[in-house]
């Protein structure tokens, strides 16, 4: 019985040891996706974000301001933004980027410029970024054998307040009537 | 938006020259090939440069009547998302305005049939009328009604003097001078897409759309039927209709069903699609789906 | 030809004949004139505002006119009630008077086409209609079918008709080389007007009542009850006042035929009503709409019972063979028959045909008062017209509007 131990053992540090020899045979795995700004043919043309008079850039205020990264209620600024955006979980430091104000980022770190801001929707609306993309989300202007406008996601959606209001109709058609 | 003024009633002059063009119209057709359709292009360029001085003269401001051919290689498709429509109806203004129709009697040709969630897309619980102080509705949802520009047309068949066809690029036209209102394409119609002139038609001056096309938006006349053509004037040209661009939530696509890459082949290759009153076999070309 | 040359002669004849006549021909023709009257100028109203003064919408296209020029197809086929006993059983009661049945049908068929012209947008364009002058969508278009065929069956009674006169005008007998082929020909155009004009509904799978295969069996039934019963009641109105002769036996196998195409009309109307009712879709709506109502759109539900007990009162009055010989059930059978395929016709198919309409909407269409002057004024041209034909028609069978040829003079 000892004698099959030992062979076993024996058997089996020879398998570690040719391991990798044999394993070098086959094509290593995929790299990971890289870091740093998506490849230039992905960019899509938009009009320039949204933003409320003056905002930006954001850099004018918060380069001089230290970096507060716990999750509280503003007090000093932007106390009329109104986050019902996923508030229970998220608050603005998940999507503004703490240490450069003037952009956006990713769950990964990577940072996205405003004008890129459908990256950071797409993240958890994946399937909005892909039909948007198609032209199938969002308001369609320009010519449907030429240019095709696209707009950004926040031109249509405020960012922390994104639901549509509702809106006032217009009138009803005329009901019709045998009135001469 | 309120219907403005009535325009000046016509004066005698006015009347003349309508009648004038009217029988020069008529010599026209009647001395050769009738209806828009038979035209040769000069022929046509002419009754067209006719049109454009009637219209100049009518409404004081230069009026364009274009006769843009279809584009080779193209069959118009529209796509309209029901997730999204919240029934405000400025896709029904956006064509008024675009396409000319009278405000009074008031002609509209779309038709947002406000729905209840409870009983899905059901046409006899269906409610054009709705005017709540706001839109969308709780529990409801909003399905626009316009010609869907049927691949297998019930109205087309019917016409008895065939003066309403398929276009190449898939739209369903009419010629406003051949039909003689008689009304059967409108008992045709499964979708109360076709509408009538009952009356001389009024547009105000000031809200005329100038540039128009003679088989869709140019001024029509009284006593012949009307319908959406998919803004051909601005389709011809490589635009979008008027309805697709004023939509302030997106619900609206547009596009050619033979380029792989448009945004109508898109929805219907990845989005649940259906059309109305499929067991009809209209086939239209009009699809409406789900977005979300 | 000597025939040619008397041409002239009876049209001088006719013109007298037409202005002699008692008290109560003339109150007829000044009441005619006056609904021909008020007709126009309710016409020469719609012509120059539009078909807006009529009460038809977008919701509901077709109307009055429609549902009348139905109902007048349909008694213009029914010439062939007669046509089928004179000239195929060469029956000699109704061989007589026959001729009547084809002067109807013309008469009818003109209103016919009137009423078309009346309802069409553009009354000015109706030449686009015309193969060779416009262009006729034929074959796929039934309207433009619909067309043909009114046309040349117009044309074979009109050609019959003045044929047979015209001949018996000059002391001769018809020439039955022109006729029998031609009346040979109606019968089928007799049941191919009102096949077509049924298709005109029937072929339109977005108006599920129409779209029925019952409806051009049923058109044919509702069309062999409607027009004998004007004959009937003329027939009577001719023996009363000229010495026109009609044969009891006549006048009761003609009612005896009423009696099993009102059978025949029952029957597949009811055979509809299962059909619906049991089937229980949602195509149920429009048959409900017409007997009961749609919440309170009810205006067409008393025109429903009313036309349903009009029609099984004739029925009743006419099976019993007492009934068909008795004067007052004879004309009281005749007038409910009339009245109740009138209905049926006309509001009956329409009306619930296009409500609620392709989006569901209820739009309750009642004629305005524009389109019954009008509606009107086409009747009195039709009845006009009859009236006159039969000014002539009459003298020229009795033998007393004659060619005289010693004396060459007509009387």
């Amino acid at each position: 019985m000892r004698g099959l131990y030992v062979m076993a053992l024996a058997l089996a540090l020879v398998a570690s040891a040719a391991a990798p020899v044999a394993l070098a045979q086959h094509p290593s795995p995929a790299p990971l996706p890289r870091a740093g700004p998506p490849p230039a043919e992905e960019r899509v043309e938009v009009p320039p974000p949204p933003f409320t008079d003056g905002i930006f850039p954001c850099t004018s205020c918060h380069a001089s301001l230290k970096v507060n990264r716990v999750r509280r209620p503003l007090a000093d600024m932007h106390g009329d933004i109104v986050l019902t955006h996923d508030e229970q979980h998220r608050w603005c430091l998940d999507c503004h980027d703490p240490d450069n104000r003037d952009w956006l980022h990713l769950a990964s770190g990577e940072k996205v410029p405003f004008e890129q801001s459908y990256l950071l929707c797409g993240q958890c609306h994946g399937e909005k970024l892909r039909d948007w993309r198609a032209g199938v989300h969002g308001r369609r202007t320009g010519e449907w054998n030429g240019h095709k406008g696209y707009l950004l996601c926040a031109h249509c959606h405020n960012p922390h307040q994104p639901r549509f209001r509702a809106v006032t109709p217009k009138p009803a058609p005329a009901r019709p009537s045998a009135a001469k | 938006m309120d219907p403005e003024k009535r325009p000046p009633p016509v004066s005698r002059r006015q009347f003349a020259s309508v009648a004038a063009a009217a029988a020069a119209g008529f010599i026209l057709t009647a001395c050769g090939p009738k209806r828009l359709r038979e035209l040769s292009r000069e022929r046509l360029a002419a009754l067209l440069e006719d049109l454009e001085k009637d219209y100049t003269k009518r409404f004081g401001t230069a009026v364009v009547v274009a006769d843009t051919p279809p584009i080779e290689g193209v069959t118009f498709a529209y796509a309209l998302d029901l997730s999204r429509c919240i029934g405000c109806r400025r896709c029904v203004y956006a064509c008024v305005e675009e396409n000319n129709q009278s405000r009074d009697p008031e002609v509209q040709w779309i038709r947002v049939l406000g729905m209840n969630k409870e009983k899905g897309i059901d046409f006899s619980e269906s409610d054009p009328y709705y005017q709540p102080a706001e839109v969308p509705e709780e529990g409801h949802f909003y399905v626009p009604v316009a010609c869907q520009q049927c691949r297998n047309a019930p109205c087309t068949k019917v016409c008895p003097t065939g003066a309403t066809w398929t276009e190449p690029d898939g739209i369903v036209v009419i010629d406003y001078d051949w039909c003689v209102g008689c009304r059967y394409c409108m008992a045709a119609c499964p979708y109360g897409a076709r509408h009538f002139n009952w009356a001389e038609p009024t547009i105000p001056r000031d809200h005329l759309n100038t540039k128009t096309h003679y088989l869709g938006n140019r001024p029509r006349p009284k006593g012949v039927v009307e319908k959406c053509t998919f803004c051909i004037q601005r389709v011809r040209a490589g635009r979008y209709p008027a309805c697709v661009e004023v939509c302030p939530v997106g619900a609206r696509k547009f596009g050619n069903l033979l380029d792989p890459k448009s945004e109508i082949r898109y929805v219907i290759e990845n989005k649940r699609v259906l059309v109305l009153k499929e067991e009809l076999n209209t086939m239209p070309k009009f699809f409406y789906f789900y977005g979300t | 030809m000597s025939i040619v040359s008397q041409f002239p002669r009876f049209v001088a004849g006719s013109f007298r004949l037409v202005r002699r006549g008692n008290a109560a021909y003339w109150a007829w023709l000044a009441f005619l004139a006056v609904l021909i009257v008020s007709g126009a100028l309710a016409f020469a109203r719609q012509v120059s505002e539009g078909l807006v003064v009529t009460a038809m919408r977008d919701q509901v296209s077709w109307g009055f006119y429609i549902g009348n020029f139905t109902f007048l197809v349909g008694v213009a086929a029914a010439a062939v009630v007669l046509v089928i006993p004179a000239y195929i059983y060469d029956w000699k009661p109704i061989r007589e008077i026959v001729i009547y049945g084809e002067l109807l049908a013309v008469s009818a068929i003109l209103m016919c086409l009137l009423f078309v012209l009346v309802d069409i947008g553009r009354p000015d364009r109706f030449w686009h209609l015309i193969p060779g002058l416009g262009h006729l969508n034929f074959p796929r278009s039934i309207l433009a079918w619909d067309v043909l065929v009114l046309n040349i069956y117009f044309a074979i009674n009109f050609v019959v008709a003045t044929h047979i006169l015209y001949r018996a005008f000059n002391g001769r007998h018809y020439d039955t080389r022109i006729v029998v082929p031609l009346v040979l020909l109606s019968i089928p155009m007799a049941v191919g007007i009102h096949t077509v004009t049924a298709f005109l509904f029937n072929g339109l799978a977005a108006r599920p009542y129409w779209n029925s295969s019952i409806l051009a069996p049923q058109f044919l039934a509702s069309a062999f009850c409607s027009g004998p019963a004007i004959l009937l009641i003329l027939f009577q109105v001719l023996r009363r006042f000229t010495r026109f002769e009609i044969q009891d036996e006549a006048i009761s196998k003609i009612a005896e035929l009423m009696a099993y195409a009102l059978f025949l009309n029952l029957f597949l109307h009811g055979a509809e009503a299962f059909k619906e009712y049991y089937s229980d879709t949602q195509h149920l709506l429009y048959t409900r709409y017409w007997f009961s109502g749609l919440g309170e759109h009810r205006t067409l539900v008393p025109y429903a019972w009313t036309a349903v007990a009009l029609n099984l009162s004739a029925f009743l009055l006419f099976i019993i063979p007492a009934g068909r010989r008795h004067w007052v059930t004879l004309n009281l059978g005749c007038l409910a028959t009339y009245a109740g395929c009138y209905i049926d016709k006309g509001m009956g198919l329409i009306i619930p045909g296009l409500t609620p309409d392709a989006l569901g909407e209820i739009y309750e269409y009642v004629p305005s008062l524009t389109e019954l002057r009008v509606a009107a004024g086409v009747f009195a041209v039709g009845f006009l017209v009859f009236t006159l034909m039969l000014k002539v028609a009459v003298p020229i069978s009795l033998g007393e509007f004659q060619h005289e040829p010693d004396t060459g003079e007509a009387h």
